[in-house]
C-alpha cells in the first residue's frame, strides 16, 4: 500500500512537471460552468463516508460535501458526476482533470498542498490514529497497553505512528502483523490481540462490524494527525474559494443555528444582519465569490448544516457512533471555524 | 516377431494386467475405492471431510438463513443472510445507474442475451443475423444513454454493474479478434517490415499489465490531448482492452496457423488462389477450429479481466456487487455477495465452456460418428 501510494505521488509529480500547471486562472471553472456539473473524486465504498444506498444513490459525509459545492455553484445538489478514486489514482486523476475536487478522506500533508500542486479546502474532519480495545480489558487509557498484543497493517504510517508513541511512552508492545483489512478485522475479533490501531473514524466502523458493537470502545487517545480535507488542483483561485466557502458556508450555518428546517423561517424573519447577510437577505457576498446571491442558502437547503451532516452519517446514531470530539464547532471546544462571512 | 511387437510385450510387463473386470459395479467402486490401504485412507479422509463440510454448507445456504426481513433480523440467525440480496440486488445487478430509468438497463441486457443466444446456433448463422446485429448495437447504446426519442441522458459514469461488463467484453473480443487475426498474420508474413511490425506491438502489448494499459488510458492520455477535448472513459476503457486481448488472442491464432501442415499452404497455391483467398478458404477456417479451447480460455480469462476497469473509476458488475456492502444499515453480509457475484460469473464462464464444446463439434463433420 505504502509503495502504491509513493508510486502515484511521484507519477503525480511527474505529470505536472510534464503537462505544468496551466497558470491562466479561471479555466477549472470555465469548463465546470460550460459542463453545467462537477466531477467529484469519491473513495470506493465505506461505510457513513461515501456508499451507493438500496437504489443505486449515493449517500455519505463525503457525498454531502459533494452536494453542498454543487448547490453553491448550481443551486442544485445533484449537479455532480461522482467518480470512484483509489487511493493509487486518486492523485494523478485530480491532477488530469479527471475530478475537479477529492472529497474522499485525503489527509492534509505538506508534501501534497505543495510539491504536487494542490490546495486544500477546510477539514472537515480531523481524523487520528487510535486504539480499539474490548471493554471487558477495563483499559480506559492507551497509557496503560504496556505490554500489549497490538493488530497493524504493514507498512503505513499507523505502524510507524504506533512505534514511535509505544517509544516516547517506554513502554513495550507486541505486532500482530497482518496485511489484510478483512483478516486483520478478523484476528482482533477472535482474541489474536489484545487492542487494534488504525485511524479512528476507520475503527469505528470496524467496531460497528462487531458480533455486538457493545463490547468495544475506541479509547479517547489520539496518536496522530489526520486532517481530511477536500482538494483542488493549483490554477483556478476562484475555483479553490468557491469550494473552501461551500464548507464554510457549512460551519457557519450551524454556528448561527440555521438548520434545513428553519432556513426559509430564517430568511423571512431573522433581523441579525450577519444572518442576513449569510443568507443572501443582504446581497454581497454572492458577487464577491462570482456565485449566485442565494449560494450559502442552497449549500444548507441541500443536505443540512455540517452538525445535521455529521449526526446523520457519522454521529453517536449511526452505526459507526462517532463523537463530535475535536469535530465540534470552536464555540463548544472543538476546532471547526469559519472566518466570518462577509 | 517384429521390433514393433517386441515393444509391445515388453510395455505390457510393465504397466501389468488391465484392472479386473469382473464383479458388479458395487464391488468394482468399493475396489476402487479401498483396494490398497493408501486409497482407504484417502477415500476415508474424503468422506470425512464432505461429511463435515456438505452439512455446514446446506444450514448456512438454506436450513439457518434468511430469506426476508431487516438486517437486525438476519443478524440474529447464524445462516445466510439472502433479505440481504433482495433488498440490494437492483443495486448488485445495476449499480448506480438511476433508479428510476432501471427499465433500460434490464432491456439492454434481455435484448443482448437474447442475440448472444441466437447467434450461438450455428443454423442461424446467415447474412440477417450480421443485420439484426447491425439494428441491435445502435439500439443497445441508444437504450442505455438516452439524450434521444424523450429518454432521459445518462452520462457513461453512470452506466455500471453487469451491463457494463456485458458490454465492455462482448465488443471487447468481437472487435479485438479481427484485429487479432491480422496481427497473428501479420507475425506469420514474408515482408519483414509487417513481421516487425507485428511483433513490436504483440510483445509490447503483452509486456505490460492491464491494469496499466487502462491506467494510461484514463489519466495519461488526457494530458497529451489537446486542451478541451475530451474522450469518453468507458470508450478510453474499451479501446484498451480491445488493444490488450488482440495481443494476447493473436498468439492463440498463430498457434493455430502454425498448427497447419505445410501440404495445406502448398495446396493452396497450387491451385492458384492468392494469398487472402487461401488465407479465407483454407488455412483459417482450419486453423481457428483448432484453437477454439484455448480462445475460449482467453474469452473467459478477459471477461473476469473487466473487473479491473475499477482502478480507473468505472464500475463493473464487481463493484456493484462490493458497493452495497457499506451500507451502514446493512454491514456485514461480504460473503453473501461475493457468492451471488460468484454465482453470476459461474453461470456466463461455465455457458461459455459449454458453448465451446459444442461449437467444436459443430465444425467438425470429419470427426462426428
Amino acid at each position: 500500500m505504502r509503495f502504491t501510494r509513493l508510486f502515484a505521488a511521484a507519477a503525480a509529480v511527474a505529470f505536472t512537471a510534464v503537462a505544468g500547471t496551466p497558470a491562466e486562472a479561471g479555466t477549472i471553472l470555465d469548463a465546470i460552468k460550460a459542463r453545467g456539473s462537477f466531477k467529484c473524486g469519491t473513495a470506493q465504498p465505506t461505510p457513513g463516508w461515501g456508499y451507493t444506498d438500496s437504489s443505486g444513490a449515493w449517500q455519505g459525509f463525503n457525498i454531502d460535501v459533494c452536494k453542498a459545492i454543487a448547490a453553491a455553484m448550481f443551486g442544485n445538489p445533484t449537479k455532480v458526476e461522482y467518480v470512484v478514486v483509489t487511493s493509487q489514482s486518486r492523485f494523478p486523476a485530480l491532477q488530469s482533470g479527471e475530478v475537479d475536487v477529492l472529497s474522499n478522506n485525503t489527509t492534509w500533508t505538506l508534501a501534497r498542498d505543495s510539491q504536487l500542486g494542490f490546495n486544500f479546502a477546510p477539514t472537515v474532519f480531523y481524523d487520528g490514529q487510535g486504539f480499539l480495545i474490548p471493554k471487558k480489558l477495563g483499559v480506559t487509557s492507551a497509557l496503560k497497553l504496556d505490554g500489549a498484543t497490538v493488530c497493524v497493517l504493514p507498512g503505513t504510517t499507523t505502524e510507524l505512528n504506533l512505534a514511535d508513541y509505544f517509544r516516547a511512552n517506554r513502554m513495550s508492545f507486541k505486532p500482530v502483523v497482518i496485511e489484510n483489512a478483512d483478516e486483520i478485522r478478523r484476528a482482533y475479533f477472535e482474541g489474536r490481540c489484545d487492542v487494534m490501531t488504525n485511524d479512528r473514524s476507520s475503527l469505528a466502523a470496524i467496531r460497528s462490524l462487531a458480533p455486538n458493537p457493545a463490547d468495544h470502545v475506541v479509547l479517547p487517545d489520539v496518536i496522530s494527525k489526520e486532517p481530511l480535507a477536500p482538494v483542488v488542483k493549483h490554477g483556478d483561485d476562484q475555483w479553490f474559494d468557491i469550494v473552501k466557502w461551500s464548507v464554510y458556508a457549512l460551519l457557519e450555518a450551524e454556528e448561527y443555528g440555521i438548520t434545513k428546517a428553519n432556513i426559509d423561517k430564517m430568511v423571512a424573519e431573522n433581523k441579525d444582519p450577519r444572518i442576513q447577510r449569510f443568507l443572501g437577505v443582504t446581497p454581497g457576498n454572492g458577487a464577491a465569490l462570482g456565485l449566485d446571491e442565494k449560494w450559502a442558502y442552497n449549500v444548507v437547503k441541500a443536505s443540512g448544516n455540517f452538525g445535521e451532516i455529521y449526526d446523520r452519517h457519522l454521529g453517536p446514531k449511526t452505526p459507526l457512533q462517532l463523537e463530535r470530539g475535536v469535530n465540534d464547532l470552536w464555540t463548544r471546544g472543538g476546532l471547526m471555524y469559519a472566518p466570518p462571512a462577509r | 516377431m517384429s521390433q514393433l511387437a517386441t515393444d509391445f510385450t515388453s510395455a505390457k510387463n510393465l504397466v501389468g494386467p488391465p484392472p479386473s473386470q469382473k464383479g458388479g459395479l458395487a464391488l468394482r467402486t468399493w475396489r476402487a475405492l479401498f483396494g490398497t490401504p493408501l486409497n482407504g485412507a484417502i477415500s476415508i479422509a474424503c468422506i470425512l471431510a464432505l461429511a463435515w463440510f456438505i452439512p455446514k454448507t446446506i444450514n448456512w445456504l438454506i436450513i439457518d438463513a434468511t430469506f426476508s426481513g431487516t438486517a437486525q433480523d438476519c443478524r440474529k440467525s447464524a445462516g445466510a443472510c439472502w433479505a440481504f440480496l433482495g433488498e440490494k440486488w437492483r443495486v448488485m445487478i445495476f449499480g448506480v445507474y438511476p433508479a428510476e430509468e432501471l427499465w433500460r438497463p434490464t432491456l439492454v441486457m434481455g435484448l443482448f442475451i437474447f442475440m448472444v443466444v441466437a447467434s450461438m446456433f450455428k443454423s442461424l448463422w446467415r447474412k440477417e443475423l450480421l443485420y439484426a446485429w447491425a439494428v441491435t448495437v445502435p439500439v443497445l447504446l441508444i437504450l442505455m444513454a438516452g439524450g434521444i426519442f424523450g429518454l432521459p441522458a445518462v452520462p457513461t459514469n453512470r452506466w455500471s454493474g453487469l451491463p457494463v461488463t456485458l458490454l465492455l467484453s462482448l465488443f471487447g473480443l468481437v472487435l479485438a479478434f479481427p484485429l487479432a487475426i491480422v496481427l497473428a498474420l501479420g507475425r506469420r508474413s514474408t515482408m519483414p517490415l509487417i513481421r516487425m511490425l507485428s511483433v513490436c506491438y504483440i510483445e509490447l502489448i503483452r509486456g505490460v499489465p492491464l491494469i496499466s494499459l487502462l491506467f494510461m488510458a484514463s489519466v495519461i492520455l488526457p494530458l497529451f490531448l489537446p486542451a478541451g477535448t475530451t474522450m469518453d472513459k468507458l470508450l478510453r476503457a474499451q479501446v484498451a482492452v480491445i488493444l490488450f486481448a488482440a495481443a494476447y488472442l493473436a498468439e492463440v491464432v498463430r498457434a493455430g496457423l502454425q498448427g497447419i501442415p505445410r501440404g495445406q499452404y502448398e495446396a493452396s497455391d497450387s491451385l492458384g488462389l492468392t494469398y487472402w483467398q487461401s488465407m479465407r478458404l483454407i488455412v483459417l477456417p482450419q486453423a481457428l477450429k483448432m484453437v477454439i479451447p484455448p480462445l475460449v480460455g482467453t474469452f473467459i480469462g478477459f471477461f473476469k479481466d473487466t473487473t479491473l476497469i475499477i482502478i480507473v473509476g468505472l464500475f463493473d458488475f464487481l463493484f456493484s456487487v462490493r458497493a452495497p456492502l457499506a451500507d451502514p444499515l446493512w454491514l456485514g453480509f461480504s460473503t453473501e455477495a461475493y457468492f451471488f457475484a460468484a454465482a453470476v460469473y459461474f453461470v456466463f464462464c461455465f455457458t461459455m465452456s459449454k458453448y465451446s464444446q459444442y461449437l467444436e463439434q459443430e465444425l467438425s463433420p470429419e470427426r462426428r460418428r
